[in-house]
């Protein structure tokens, strides 16, 4: 019986814990570098230097920023809704993490591997929006209100062409194993068949992640910092590791939905070397330059204009690529067989 | 069911807003994202000039425009310097007319420069502000080097220029010149044909012709509505009218054509530049009136009469016969006034400040009802609105 009990539970729970480990700190650390690469890269476009002074070309920095929010002090507006207050920040942050638990990073690489692992991403990031919508209206003050109504409009709205790039993806899979789909890319990927699909899926998760040129919760211009207005120190800092967080899992999920995950280019030698996990990260990395590239060139969309292009271009596209692809599978007997 | 009374949304825009331009607070009713009514407040930057001018001898006064519109402070300076002389009956040199239009189109590329670019951060393209710092910072060391401050340069003075322009300097502004059109290109590789500013700028904020009269517009906010109105045409002051140069117009009076009649009053001043660096011949550059300009640091040294008449100038000043004026100058954001009233002693008796962002201001309640709140943003931006010349 004792045995059974260390066997059965302490054991595997402990390897599970140390494998959530072993997943959140190289996490919590690329969001940390992705904030010094975003200032970086920018800059660069800018013609400014960005951050240099920290440590040798700025590499302290991310260090600095979040010594400097864990010191600072909470400060909770006298109008707010305490607990709900509090929690925001801690349901965006949770979520953003969480869902890492189903991502294949390499062949095995992978916490979960369950078999509805799309649905589980799609549910998570669904969910996301929870957050933003309970701190706008914690706030109790007028820009985090409208700023969250913004967004709650604006990631329903894209959620919904996203699912249907999903579907599409799906289609031409037969599972919902995101293992499954990386395999079923072995020869081709998806971005090449699909590729008005992935440059949706990607305009999507700008959208989805609140980034330019969708940045319209936080729009500085208009509502000064939007849902976030009036948090400080760490509620704010767990807001920013959220939105950054996502923007990695956006680019992750686009990886092995359309980029063929860990596989390298082509399957020949020196290609086939160089481990997956490396094609992995190198991949979503591509995809996170695009999101840094996009912030320093694009003005901002006004609310009604990303409302159209959401409702009135991408989701009857969307809808319109769907059938196509079901039509094309089934007219030319390419329907995979569902995996067992 | 009760009937239910609905009350719009007040949002509180400003003063401590990024996109405010400085200190406005505008009070606004919002119906969902749609803009009600738009309550312009002013006045946090209220710093009395045009009473403390009355105080003030003519050449004191002189600072004191450097600090109204901020962004191109020596246009403003040009309009006081135009009214005193205008009251004195005094002519200024050659080289002091030129120099004053050089520095006019500089101060109008300064100008536009900071406004285009800040305009596209207000629309949430924050690239071209940064490219575009990196210009004025080349414009702010001409005028350093000219006058010797970046910003409240005290250059112009009734009666001239206060000193000539060091050696070299002509060089420098027309190698800077001869580079500047690949910013401007680079600038409008990014913004002009791409979507989503157009989207952000075209029919957004529109005011007829007779609109844009009515409300007093006046500089690219006029010119954008259609109307080629110039004071550098209409009435030349200085060496204006031996320049070559055409007025851009607008057709639709948005913002879009804001944008586009800025970006081509930019590619006109260097036209002018280039042509003040040819025509300019070396000479005097302040009025030789010794009791006007006052004496060279030099003859100070050796001359008992010079001393004494620094002593003077710069303590008592000059007296301007009584009289008044109405002087105005094309500044770059509009029609820039001085109504100067003298009653014939050492101070103004009265300096009423027509600045252009005060009456365009006004115009934000009508320009902007029926848009979103993010238009709100892209109307104001294209005003060019600066706080210093409002407030007074």
């Amino acid at each position: 019986m004792e045995m059974g009990f260390w066997s059965g539970y302490v054991w595997p729970g402990l390897i599970i814990v140390l494998q959530i480990v072993a997943i959140i700190l190289p996490m919590m650390g690329a969001v940390a570098y992705l904030t010094l690469a975003e200032r970086k890269v920018i800059a660069a476009m800018q013609m400014r230097k960005g951050p240099n002074v920290v440590g040798p070309f700025g590499l302290l920095q991310p260090l600095a920023d979040g010594l400097k929010l864990l010191t600072k002090e909470t400060i909770i507006p006298t109008g707010a809704n305490r607990f709900l207050f509090i929690i925001a920040p801690m349901v965006t942050f949770i979520l953003a993490l969480v869902a890492w638990a189903v991502i294949p990073f390499d062949e095995g690489w992978v916490l979960a591997d369950i078999n509805v692992g799309v649905l589980y991403l799609f549910a998570i990031s669904s969910l996301g929006v929870y957050g933003i919508i309970v701190a706008g209206w914690a706030s109790n003050s007028r820009y985090p209100f409208l700023g969250a109504l913004r967004s709650a409009a604006q990631m329903v709205s894209y959620e919904v062409s996203i699912g249907f790039v999903i579907i599409t993806v799906l289609l031409c899979v037969g599972s919902l194993n995101l293992s499954a789909i990386v395999e079923a890319q072995r020869g081709l990927w998806f971005c090449i068949p699909l590729l008005p699909m992935f440059v949706i899926y990607y305009i999507s998760a700008l959208a989805e992640t609140n980034r330019a040129p969708f940045d319209l919760p936080e729009a500085e211009a208009e509502l000064v910092s939007g849902y976030n207005v009036e948090y400080s120190a760490m509620t704010f800092g767990l807001f920013f590791l959220g939105e950054y967080a996502n923007m990695i899992l956006m680019s992750a999920m686009g990886t092995i939905l359309f980029l063929g995950g860990w596989l390298p280019i082509v399957d020949v030698a020196p290609f086939n070397w160089i481990p997956g996990i490396f094609w992995f990260l190198g991949k979503t990395f591509a995809l996170l330059f695009g999101f840094l590239w996009v912030r320093a060139t694009f003005p901002r969309y006004r609310y009604d204009q990303l409302m159209r292009l959401g409702w009135k271009v991408f989701l009857p596209f969307t809808l319109f690529w769907v059938i196509l692809t079901a039509g094309v599978l089934v007219a030319f007997d390419w329907v995979p067989a569902p995996a067992m | 069911m009760a009937e239910q009374l609905i009350q719009n949304y007040t949002l509180n825009f400003g003063p401590q807003h990024p996109a405010a331009h400085g200190v406005l607070r505008m009070v606004m009713e919002l119906d969902g994202e749609i803009v009600e009514r738009i309550d312009s407040h002013i006045g946090l930057l209220h710093r009395g000039t045009e009473k403390l001018i009355e105080y003030k001898t003519y050449t004191q006064a002189v600072p004191y425009f450097d600090r109204l519109d901020y962004v191109a402070p020596m246009n403003q300076e040009h309009a006081f310097a135009l009214a005193v002389e205008k009251l004195l009956g005094i002519e200024v040199p050659e080289r002091g007319q030129y120099l004053r239009v050089l520095f006019s189109e500089i101060g109008r590329v300064l100008n536009h420069l900071l406004n285009l670019t800040a305009f596209a951060l207000d629309v949430g393209a924050m690239t071209p502000l940064l490219w575009g710092f990196e210009e004025r910072e080349k414009l702010m060391e001409f005028y350093e080097g000219a006058s010797g401050a970046r910003l409240h340069a005290a250059y112009f003075r009734p009666g001239g220029v206060h000193q000539d322009i060091p050696a070299g300097m002509a060089e420098n502004i027309r190698a800077w010149a001869n580079n500047f059109p690949n910013f401007i290109r680079d600038m409008e590789a990014l913004l002009n044909d791409n979507r989503i500013f157009k989207q952000r700028c075209v029919d957004i904020g529109i005011a007829s012709r007779e609109e844009a009269m009515d409300w007093g517009f006046s500089g690219p906010m006029l010119r954008a509505s259609g109307v080629a109105w110039d004071l550098r045409k209409a009435q030349p002051y200085d060496v204006y009218d031996r320049m070559d140069f055409d007025i851009p117009v607008g057709k639709n009076g948005d913002c879009y054509d804001r944008y586009l009649v800025r970006v081509e009053e930019m590619r006109q001043s260097l036209r002018i530049i280039h042509q003040c660096l040819d025509q300019m011949k070396p000479g005097p550059v302040m009025t030789t009136d010794g009791k006007i300009a006052p004496p060279r640091r030099g003859a100070m040294k050796t001359s008992m009469e010079a001393l004494i008449h620094h002593f003077k100038l710069y303590t008592e000043g000059y007296h301007v016969p009584a009289g008044e004026t109405y002087t105005a100058v094309e500044a770059p954001k509009g029609e820039f006034g001085v109504y100067l009233v003298s009653d014939g002693t050492n101070k103004p008796y009265r300096c009423k400040i027509r600045a252009p962002g005060f009456a365009h201001l006004q115009a934000m309640d009508y320009l902007c009802k029926g848009h979103m709140l993010a238009d709100s943003v892209a109307v104001l931006g294209a005003m060019d609105i600066v706080f210093g010349e409002i407030d007074r």
